[in-house]
């Protein structure tokens, strides 16, 4: 089944294309890594995808995004579309509340007053990212105190607290030591089971070791859809996705 | 190879001036207040008693206390802040939360500005046109507080938008992006990291309110009453005003008593910025990321 489809995608910032001619369809349970250099358009296409294009005047979003079969960009509760879609930044972002309340805000504002069920809510995506071991007897310490490391998971922690359809990682492994990232990429294949995830990576390993199928970017254009491992072994049809993960530029 | 050459001798010998110079300054700068102080409490500090600060003035004020005053400050500043915290504080939200970035938000950026500016004794004209006359409030405390308000309201805005914009738009973003509403983004995460600097920002309000004189003096406050105010529709004594009052106005005034007043006054303005100062340093050692 399609999860999300994009279509003729263009994104502009006050006149400027930031990314255009994006094509493609994610499938439900897939993984489904973005590589590319810098500036390549990432990072805008996460943010049109749930929407936060409304936070920002300067940007522009034209072609079909679709997401369950609904075309977001005619979405009037936009806060439910972003509830389904969890997002995890490159920084982590331990909001400065207790480690509790920070998985406990997106049921909270669900509307979801129950101690209890908040309790086992927090118990699971904890346990799911790998982080409950850590945190268990100091839930009420700050989140934005813990570790680097720690609050990358208690973010990802928080995204599966929406209980998410959809999971997007943008460069999720830029501040966190090699050991955690080996951990949440073993998080990430766990997950795969119940969500479907988009992997934005500046990290080419990493999409090889997790990502079913992966999009090049490139300056604002989408250079190529394939399996993963056809990038790598040689099966692309154009030269610069060859030389990008050859690591000859980029 | 670590001897000093000529450039190295002439480069420490500069430095160690100019210390000497920048210090010397600040030094200069702290005098006035050193002095200030010391002459207040030197000349002040004899008539200061449980008497002085509870009862009425007596004798054509060359007698007596503040009582009256003293309490007729404190509500200014209490009906002001009634006015101007809660109006101040929604102002700034819509300002740093939700208004646009355009021309219109630029102007009333500006108007708050100008607003800082304008002298106190314009406030004031302006208070007896527009509270005392024009809504009929008559010289009265609601009449001088509202002036007082209009009068800091900048002071309580640029606070307050100040303190929400040092909570990183990264919080926001997240709250957002997990489907919060923007007021959910404020309630839940924003104002509660933010309400430290705001609390000093009122703090602070306080202190500079308490001082105004030519603000109230229009529009409030008496220069001699008998009775203690009944409501926020009598007019009121106020500690400024009686300064200026016991200074200037009254023949065969005792030399102690106007540095008295002052010393009260001057202790008030003090407290507030002390207290200002401890909360800050207090909810910073708490301060969360």
């Amino acid at each position: 089944m399609v999860k999300l489809s994009v279509s003729n995608l263009q994104i502009r910032y006050s006149g400027t294309t930031a990314l255009e001619g994006v094509n493609f369809d994610i499938q439900e349970h897939e993984i489904f890594g973005i590589i590319g250099p810098a500036n390549a358009g990432k990072t805008s296409f996460l943010k049109a995808v749930n929407r936060m294009d409304m936070f920002d005047p300067d940007m522009r979003v034209d072609g079909k995004i679709v997401f369950n079969d609904v075309d977001v960009a005619k979405i009037r509760n936009v806060y439910g579309l972003r509830r389904r879609i969890g997002v995890v930044f490159p920084l982590p972002v331990g909001l400065p509340l207790s480690i509790y309340d920070n998985v406990a805000l997106a049921p909270r504002l669900g509307g979801q007053k129950n101690k209890a069920e908040l309790d086992i809510i927090v118990e699971r995506c904890l346990t799911r990212a790998a982080l409950w071991d850590e945190v268990k007897d100091r839930l009420t310490s700050l989140g934005s105190m813990l570790s680097g490391g720690q609050q990358q998971r208690l973010t990802i922690a928080r995204a599966l607290s929406q209980e998410p359809e959809l999971l997007m990682l943008d460069e999720f492994s830029i501040a966190v030591d090699p050991v955690t990232t080996m951990r949440i990429e073993d998080v990430l294949k766990e997950l795969r089971k119940e969500v479907t995830i988009i992997l934005v990576t500046n990290l080419v390993q990493q999409a090889r070791r997790l990502a079913d199928r992966t999009a090049f970017f490139l300056e604002g254009r989408c250079v190529e859809v394939g399996v993963t491992e056809d990038l790598f072994t040689g099966e692309v049809q154009d030269q610069r996705t060859r030389d990008y993960v050859e690591g000859r530029f980029g | 190879m670590f001897e000093a050459t000529e450039l190295n001798r002439r480069n420490d010998t500069r430095q160690k001036l100019f210390k000497l110079g920048l210090g010397t300054m600040t030094g200069l700068l702290i005098l006035p207040v050193i002095l200030i102080l010391t002459t207040l409490i030197y000349k002040g500090a004899p008539v200061i008693s449980f008497e002085f600060l509870f009862t009425g003035p007596t004798k054509g004020m060359t007698a007596g206390g503040i009582f009256p005053a003293l309490l007729g400050t404190i509500l200014l500043v209490l009906v002001a802040l009634l006015a101007s915290v809660p109006l101040g504080i929604a102002a700034a939200i819509y300002l740093s939360e939700y208004a646009a970035d355009n021309w219109f938000t630029r102007a009333i950026n500006l108007a708050i500005i100008n607003l800082a500016g304008v002298p106190s004794i314009v406030h004031a004209l302006f208070g007896v046109g527009a509270f005392v006359i024009f809504f009929k409030f008559g010289t009265s405390i609601l009449a001088a507080s509202l002036t007082l308000a209009i009068m800091t309201l900048p002071v309580v805005i640029v606070a307050t938008r100040e303190s929400l914009q040092a909570v990183p738009m990264a919080f926001r973003e997240a709250c957002w992006n997990m489907g919060a509403t923007r007021w959910q983004t404020i309630r839940r995460v924003v104002l509660p990291n933010a309400i430290t600097g705001i609390l000093t920002g009122v703090i602070l309000e306080v202190s500079r309110t308490s001082g105004e004189t030519a603000p109230i003096m229009f529009t409030g406050a008496a220069f001699f009453l008998p009775l203690l105010p009944q409501g926020v529709f009598d007019q009121t004594m106020a500690l400024s005003l009686h300064l200026f009052v016991v200074s200037t106005q009254v023949p065969n005034m005792p030399e102690h008593l106007p540095f008295g007043v002052a010393l009260v006054l001057i202790s008030i303005v003090l407290l507030m910025n002390s207290l200002s100062i401890a909360l800050r340093m207090y909810l910073r050692g708490k301060k969360k990321w």
